[in-house]
């Protein structure tokens, strides 16, 4: 079963990327990452971290996609051009993708052997034990992520006020 | 092959798939989703590494995956802001006609 | 509390590991509370002041945490030692000095000063923490605070158009390398099963797979090689440089790059100090590339900040030379070569800053034809940075290139040493052609009315960067035993964590 909920959800998520790299139209692009997201998220829940699937929707698909598509919509940004720049972007990006990608999965079918024993933990992740890890062991990381929030406010002020 | 392999493979794919996006889209808007698709590639490797783990009960894959779906929420509205404030100048998303320096 | 308790623990309280941290973001924080009282139309002044005292408490906390003992606080994710306040001193005193210079420099341009100042102090505070953190966590968190903070810097002159266009670029490739970094991390933490750097450490000695740590370290390599501008991924610099305000080039050229291999230190000699086999070769080849694309493209230019751009490149490459030598020698050489660089370049960029104007419409080469004849003192600070750049004695730029060389050679690596000094033969030729157009040709009237006249903060931070590259190539010594001890702190956690910093050095 969790098999067969893996290949389907897996098979979305890649159809969903390979789409989002096909569509031209930014809108189009933008909501096929909504379906990337939420499959993830299935995979996710599948992998027993159920928080961080429900964070994954709430913050992903919800908060920045909607940020996503509504500058795309006030900017009415249309479709994108084709230039030479995009064309020589093809020829020495692709190559390179594709050589990234075949050392990626080297590795990691290689990788078989030494984790091939190793099974699913049978244990569940409460939020309680989340927020003793999160507000104990990394109690400054956490506060260190305010200071990064503040200076994204401050862009974000500095960014979208004209100047006077 | 296990599981584990599965859930890298996934990742792996993801993470070509968005680099191809960043690397050959000419639209900022596209580029900058192009990476979101990377950071989330790297999220689900996290979180396939720490279920498969020796040290699952530490949490250390799920709190870095939290820890950066927050960093990306803030990249991306600084990114947004930017193209903003890009687009108010030269009415333009696209990085091929953001030629104004040479050399 | 799982943390064993040493005596030394208990003495103090955690949060003394991170003081200059909290200062830096306390002052940030003052800043934006007083930008909000402050009426429209009024001098931003004061704020830059209350910044520049907030960053002297900062390298003040930073000296006194070398009476500290080395250790680690926070569970683990930070450690304060010699190493880290080497780095946190190279950092503040850049801040500091970037503060001066952009104390008049926004003046009746733009009303978002106050924001300015906070986005510098919030972005000091993220480099700090990336040089004091032995968590991975803390290191990308950290790394994306000084990254975003320098995006927006970057685009600061806004009714210019360079200089939106630099902000996007520098974010855009800034993202990518975000995104490199992460997975890279991802892979780390799938080979030892931690992000802690002591338990890859362990990891990695451990016998965990080499091939999924060569990917892991290429990755991280990739990502932490576009935020300090490494051939080959240096294409965004020259289009940043060149766009973004002149005061925030010289920051952003030297803080978060002293910050950035501050980190690749850590991971390389500290976490993968047991593997060396894996990323010498890595770091063999970006070190010949940058070097050589950095030169060989700073030929070509004929716009001065773009010309910078490229000699940062290339001294990224002389930098990562130290790299290839054995732990103490090349940590305290890297380390050395960081605060030399850090001297002669944000002082090049003040000078251009004040010499070319809000506007910058005078960056390119004849446009500083004769100007030794009209700035003479300006001109003469520049010729410092610029013999320092190019590495000749007395001046920190020889220093640290004959430190790098020499730990190169040490090791065994003498060609990549040759190959240094043949790349500062061809650097001399670009370097020496701005001199010759700043001294020798002759004077043309200026085409426009020349306002430049020197405010007496810039002429204070002028002073001391010259002071600086004087006093690190006539008296290195103590800086360089500051270096030394840094290095020293990396011959494992249980030295570093009984290893009391070597407070002789301040009473010398």
């Amino acid at each position: 079963m969790n098999v067969a909920i893996f290949i389907l959800f897996a098979l979305l998520c890649l159809g969903g990327a390979l789409n989002l790299l096909l569509q031209r139209h930014p809108i189009n692009s933008a909501l096929s990452l909504i379906v990337v997201m939420s499959s993830l998220s299935v995979l996710y829940l599948l992998l027993g971290a159920e928080f961080l699937a429900l964070a994954q929707i709430i913050v992903y698909s919800g908060a920045i996609m909607v940020l996503f598509v509504f500058v795309i919509m006030l900017l009415n940004a249309g479709e994108e051009e084709r230039t030479h720049g995009s064309r020589a972007a093809y020829f020495a990006g692709i190559p390179g993708v594709l050589a990234l990608f075949a050392v990626l999965a080297g590795t990691f079918v290689t990788l078989r052997l030494s984790f091939g024993g190793t099974r699913l933990g049978a244990f569940l992740v409460t939020t309680g034990d989340l927020s003793r890890v999160l507000f104990r062991n990394l109690l400054l990381p956490f506060e260190v992520t305010s200071v990064l929030i503040l200076v994204a406010i401050l862009g974000a002020v500095v960014l979208a006020r004209k100047e006077h | 092959m296990s599981s584990l392999t599965g859930y890298l493979l996934v990742s792996a794919l993801i993470f070509s798939i968005g680099l191809a996006g960043a690397l050959t889209r000419r639209s900022a808007i596209l580029v900058l989703i192009g990476i979101e698709l990377m950071l989330n590639a790297a999220n689900l490797n996290f979180i396939a590494f720490w279920r498969y783990g020796p040290n699952a009960q530490a949490l250390t894959g799920v709190m870095f995956a939290i820890f950066s779906i927050g960093i990306a929420a803030a990249e991306a509205a600084v990114g947004l802001g930017i193209v903003l404030a890009v687009y108010r100048h030269s009415k333009t998303t696209e990085l091929d006609r953001m030629n104004s320096m040479k050399g | 509390m799982n943390e064993p308790m040493t005596p030394s623990m208990i003495a103090f309280s955690p949060a003394l590991r991170i003081l200059p941290e909290i200062l830096m973001t306390l002052t940030g924080v003052l800043v934006m509370l007083v930008e909000a009282v402050l009426k429209p139309r009024t001098s931003r002044k004061p704020l830059g002041i209350v910044a520049i005292l907030g960053t002297l408490a900062a390298i003040a906390a930073s000296v006194y945490q070398l009476f500290l003992p080395a250790g680690t606080a926070f569970f683990g994710t930070v450690q304060s030692d010699a190493f880290s306040v080497f780095f946190h001193l190279v950092i503040g005193c850049i801040v500091l000095v970037t503060l001066l210079i952009s104390l008049d420099y926004f003046e009746g341009h733009t009303s978002f000063v106050g924001e300015y100042y906070a986005l510098i102090l919030f972005g000091a505070t993220g480099m700090m923490l990336m040089t004091c953190s032995v968590e991975l966590l803390m290191v990308f968190i950290s790394l994306e605070i000084s990254s975003i903070s320098t995006y927006i810097l970057a685009g600061y002159r806004k009714r210019s158009a360079t200089s939106p266009e630099a902000s996007i670029k520098y974010f855009l490739l800034g993202s990518f390398a975000t995104a490199f970094f992460l997975y890279g991390i991802a892979l780390c933490f799938g080979a030892t099963g931690s992000t802690n750097l002591y338990e890859i450490a362990k990891g990695v000695a451990d016998g965990a797979s080499p091939l999924l740590l060569t990917v892991a370290f290429g990755m991280m390599l990739i990502g932490l090689g576009f935020k300090v501008s490494l051939a080959p991924f240096h294409v965004w610099t020259p289009d940043v440089y060149e766009g973004a305000p002149a005061p925030v080039v010289g920051l952003m050229s030297t803080a978060p790059k002293a910050a950035a291999f501050a980190v690749l230190l850590r991971i390389a000699y500290g976490a993968f100090g047991t593997a060396i086999h894996i990323w010498m070769p890595l770091v063999w080849i970006m070190a010949v590339l940058s070097m050589t694309i950095g030169n060989l493209g700073a030929l070509t230019q004929r716009n001065v900040k773009r010309m910078l751009a490229y000699s940062s490149i290339a001294h990224a490459g002389y930098l990562l030379v130290a790299f290839t030598a054995l732990a103490p020698m090349g940590i305290a050489a890297a380390s050395f070569y960081t605060a030399a660089y850090a001297a002669m370049n944000v002082g090049a960029f003040g000078i251009i800053s004040y010499l070319s104007g809000y506007n910058e419409a005078r960056t390119s080469l004849s446009d500083f034809a004769g100007i030794a004849r009209r700035h003479p003192v300006a001109a003469a600070a520049f010729a410092v940075f610029l013999i320092s750049l190019i590495g000749i004695p007395f001046t920190a730029g020889f220093f640290g290139k004959f430190y790098v060389f020499t730990a190169a050679i040490n090791s065994g690596n003498a060609w990549l040493a040759v190959l240094g000094l043949l790349n500062s033969g061809v650097a001399a030729f670009y370097y020496l052609r701005l001199l010759a157009q700043m001294y020798m040709v002759p004077v043309e009237p200026p085409r426009e009315a020349d306002t430049a006249h020197a405010r007496p903060a810039f002429i204070l931070a002028m002073a001391i960067l010259v002071l600086a590259v004087f006093a690190l190539g006539i008296f290195p010594g103590r800086i360089l035993d500051l270096a030394r001890a840094g290095a020293a702190t990396f011959s494992g956690p249980a030295n570093a964590a009984s290893q009391t910093v070597p407070v002789a050095l301040l009473r010398r």
